[in-house]
């Protein structure tokens, strides 16, 4: 148990110290989708699951946009440059726009 | 710099000669696909051959004349017929709004051209295309700068892809294998650079991919064994997350747009690997933020316990949502991937197809021809510098040829990874041995100067001509044999495609004694005959082979066709086929038949005939009736499957028999009544049909048609009542008529 606090602890002091500004807006706004995706999935347990491709587009729309934003947030962290040469911040936040609208195309248009 | 010393003998052309070069060979490449495709076209006319094709030839025509929101709530009632078909959420609707879009876009153009035309000639256009594709897609497995030229020459012309790509053949293949080849190549893009865009760009062709066939799973597995194969080796890297949650969270809502496809994604265990991937990838993507943050050896161990409980609890979760039923299970067709018997014993119509058979080694060959050596080479290669587009070279290869094995049909599939790993084989060997002229040149020291140097940043490719061959015999040798191979693999290719794979099978081309050509056109007279003489809604009840082919060319409503959704519906003419007259009659009235449509090959000896067929719609039926059909009664004490006067009571009572043998004795004298497929004498006595009647046969005798007679007038049954006209009357009953007739006269 004493690894686990200490492990915990540590995470939390490294979050708070090395990430920049940006980073953290954008982690609020990954919480922000993880709430929003458990209440989906929290109804869909409790008042079933009827118009089923309702859930699906709402649900895949808030894990996609999640997963889109985790790799907006990898490409545009410091440590990682070596990894994307060829990935600017500039570039990597217009691929992040255009995922998103296809994204949101592909939700709209299954939700019906 | 590396293509600097790998300029070729002629000399160092500058940059824009080889860019020039590039262009003119590709266009070279694509002509050759598109012309190599044209032979049938060429030899008979521009017609859809097979089967599968006219029912996607018929829809293109529907969505080109009722628009796309029509096409797209389709309901046939002029199949299944009593069922009917919900088209529009059946079918894999990419081929034809391709089509469909490039009639309008040529016409937007001022050049109206048929959709016939346009449907026939697809094919041969996306062979242009998937040559291109596989140029980008082994451009970026090797840096050598011929290996991508020669992987788009193999890929336009190899026959095992050819077979179904060529001009008339509008199958759905037509378009997949382009957009799979693309697919597999915005992948490897998205995968190298890390990026969203292409990531998201594979998703959407992947989308187009499920769009248009029903191959697709084959992606959806694949690229999750990547995968997860890179990351069993320790290759985890941002970029793959990166790619893959891009390319899945876009690609799978992309692919549920498809209504045929729908929920699928989420319920089948076809796809379940994809989601289990993108799961993991989650969990590794956070340990690896964890690890960045904390560091020690013990957190390490624990990390990798925690990864593997995680695997292991996603996997019984998922064997428990599938035991549970949440989770549909693996389909019977691609169960039977798996096991290869399971097809045989329980979906008799999966194996019926002869496309569904494993694969012998001379078709191997026949398909690939030397490509079929360089593959394995070219897989070798690839292990040399195990880059990870590399290891999906490796996946691909492995699992490509396992299910090549399998199935004829997925030769297919494995075609664009040998072409690929055959041009890396191949150029390997060229670039060693044409290309060395520079270090040959050099004095010992000038090499060996130039060599730590490049080592230090450069390509492994440069690191390695401190071995290179410097003779010019050994150079024009093994030059040469490459250069015989590669030719007489052109010539195998276009013999290959003009002998085998440049039929329709509509038309059946036959030589004359003196080597003129002669045409068998039986097919389409019969159609033809059913579209001009029949009511327009007269229903016609075939083998379920013929069921596109009578909706597209004779437009009739039939109860059965290619699209076997409905086993049952099969089975029922199974029996009718299969069983007593009497028994047909009434499935046949029940279902509204109007006309019976056989193929009977025994006048000319064309074996794909019922009688050949004849023993699968036995079993499909036997498969649902077991007591009233019996494969057994169908063969002879013996167990032999015979139609000549040793043939079973049942066999000869089954109406398929007496449909095929109708007045046939009649064409021959006496005693020499001969099956030609079956190589037999029959009895001069030919089978007695009552409740059916003639309609047509054709000229030689290939498709016969008949009509179901209406119920008697006078209410006795058809065999009593042909009795009666053949004036076969019974003793009995005539003296009863005379004395009643002698009553009425006083």
């Amino acid at each position: 148990a004493a690894t686990w606090d200490q492990v915990l602890q540590n995470i939390y002091t490294y979050y708070m110290k090395e990430t920049p500004q940006r980073t953290k807006l954008i982690d609020v706004f990954l919480a922000f989708l993880v709430a929003v995706g458990a209440i989906q999935f929290l109804y869909c347990i409790l008042a079933g699951n009827f118009p089923f491709n309702a859930f699906l587009s709402g649900f895949s729309a808030t894990v996609g946009q999640f997963v889109l934003t985790v790799s907006l947030r990898i490409q545009s962290t410091e440590a990682n440059k070596t990894e994307f040469p060829s990935v600017s911040p500039e570039r990597a936040f217009a691929d992040y726009v255009f995922c998103s609208l296809i994204l949101h195309f592909f939700c709209v248009n299954f939700i019906n | 710099m590396t293509v600097k010393t790998q300029a070729p003998l002629i000399g160092a052309p500058g940059k824009d000669t080889r860019t020039l070069l590039r262009v003119v060979i590709l266009i070279c490449i694509a002509g050759a696909a598109i012309s190599s495709r044209l032979f049938s076209v060429i030899r008979f006319e521009s017609i859809i051959h097979e089967f599968d094709p006219w029912f996607n030839f018929r829809a293109t025509k529907y969505l080109v004349a009722n628009g796309f929101y029509k096409f797209w709530d389709w309901f046939d009632d002029r199949t299944w017929h009593p069922l009917g078909r919900v088209t529009g959420g059946t079918l894999y609707p990419g081929l034809m709004v391709t089509s469909g879009a490039i009639y309008h876009a040529l016409r937007a153009l001022t050049i109206p051209v048929d959709i016939r035309n346009i449907c026939v000639l697809l094919a041969p256009a996306c062979s242009g295309l998937t040559a291109y594709a596989a140029y980008l897609l082994t451009n970026e497995m090797t840096t050598s700068p011929s290996a991508g030229l020669l992987a788009a020459a193999f890929m336009g012309i190899a026959p095992g892809y050819i077979s179904r790509s060529v001009a008339g053949s509008y199958d759905n293949e037509a378009i997949a294998i382009f957009l799979l080849v693309f697919t597999f190549y915005l992948w490897i893009k998205a995968l190298k650079l890390g990026s969203m865009l292409w990531g998201a760009m594979c998703a959407l062709f992947y989308g187009y991919m499920v769009a248009s066939w029903g191959g697709y799973a084959f992606i959806t597995c694949l690229l999750p064994m990547h995968a997860l194969v890179l990351i069993c080796m320790g290759r985890y890297s941002n970029r793959l997350y990166v790619s893959y949650s891009t390319w899945y969270a876009l690609g799978t809502l992309a692919s549920m747009q498809i209504p045929f496809v729908g929920f699928l994604p989420v319920k089948t265990s076809e796809h379940m690997p994809a989601l289990g991937i993108f799961g993991f990838l989650q969990l590794i993507g956070f340990i690896q933020y964890v690890r960045s943050a904390v560091t020690g050896r013990q957190f390490q161990t624990f990390v990798a316990t925690v990864l593997i409980a995680t695997f292991g609890l996603g996997l019984i979760g998922l064997v428990a949502l599938t035991s549970l039923g949440y989770v549909a299970p693996w389909s019977g067709r691609f169960y039977s991937l798996w096991d290869t018997g399971y097809a045989k014993i329980h979906i008799p119509i999966i194996a019926s197809v002869s496309e569904h058979q494993p694969t012998a080694w001379p078709s191997f060959f026949f398909d690939l021809n030397m490509l079929v050596w360089l593959f394995p080479a070219g897989v070798y290669l690839c292990f040399q510098d195990l880059r990870d587009e590399h290891v999906f070279v490796v996946v691909y290869a492995l699992f490509g040829s396992y299910f090549a094995g399998v199935m004829v049909r997925l030769m297919l599939t494995l075609t664009p990874i040998v072409c690929v790993a055959g041009a890396m084989a191949a150029s390997q060997i060229l670039d060693t041995f044409l290309n060395r002229e520079t270090p040959s040149e050099q004095t010992g020291d000038d090499a060996s100067e130039a060599a730590p140097k490049k080592s230090q940043k450069s390509l492994r490719a440069t690191e390695k001509p401190a071995v290179g061959i410097y003779g010019i015999v050994p150079r024009v040798l093994v030059v040469g044999a490459v250069l015989v191979y590669l030719l007489m693999f052109v010539a195998h290719c276009t013999w290959v495609t003009s002998n085998a794979y440049s039929s329709p099978s509509v038309v059946l081309a036959s030589r004359m004694p003196d080597g003129s050509q002669h045409i068998i056109d039986d097919y389409r007279e019969a159609y033809q005959w059913l579209r001009q003489n029949t009511k327009e809604d007269a229903k016609i009840m075939s083998w379920w082979d013929y069921g596109y082919q009578i909706g597209g060319m004779a437009d009739r409503p039939t109860l059965v066709d290619n699209n076997t959704w409905n086993n049952t519906h099969i089975a029922t003419v199974g029996k009718a086929m299969s069983s007593r007259e009497e028994v047909s009659y009434g499935i046949m009235r029940q279902h509204e038949v109007d006309y019976v449509l056989v193929v009977f090959g025994g006048l000319l000896g064309y074996s794909g005939d019922d009688i050949n067929k004849f023993l699968w719609m036995v079993r499909i039926a036997e498969g649902i009736w077991p007591d009233e059909v019996k494969e057994r009664d169908f063969f002879t004490s013996r167990g032999e499957y015979r139609v000549d006067k040793d043939a079973t009571e049942t066999m000869k009572n089954s109406l398929m028999y007496k449909m095929s043998y109708h007045n046939y004795a009649n064409l021959f004298p006496a005693g020499q009544v001969a099956d030609r497929v079956r190589g037999v004498r029959l009895p001069d006595q030919g089978p007695v049909l009552n409740s059916l009647e003639e309609a047509y046969t054709s000229e030689n005798w290939i498709i016969r048609i008949y009509k179901v007679k209406d119920l008697d007038n006078i209410g006795r049954d058809h065999a009593s009542a042909a009795a009666f006209e053949r004036g076969q009357k019974k003793k009995k009953t005539s003296t009863k008529k005379k004395g009643a007739r002698v009553l009425r006269v006083d």
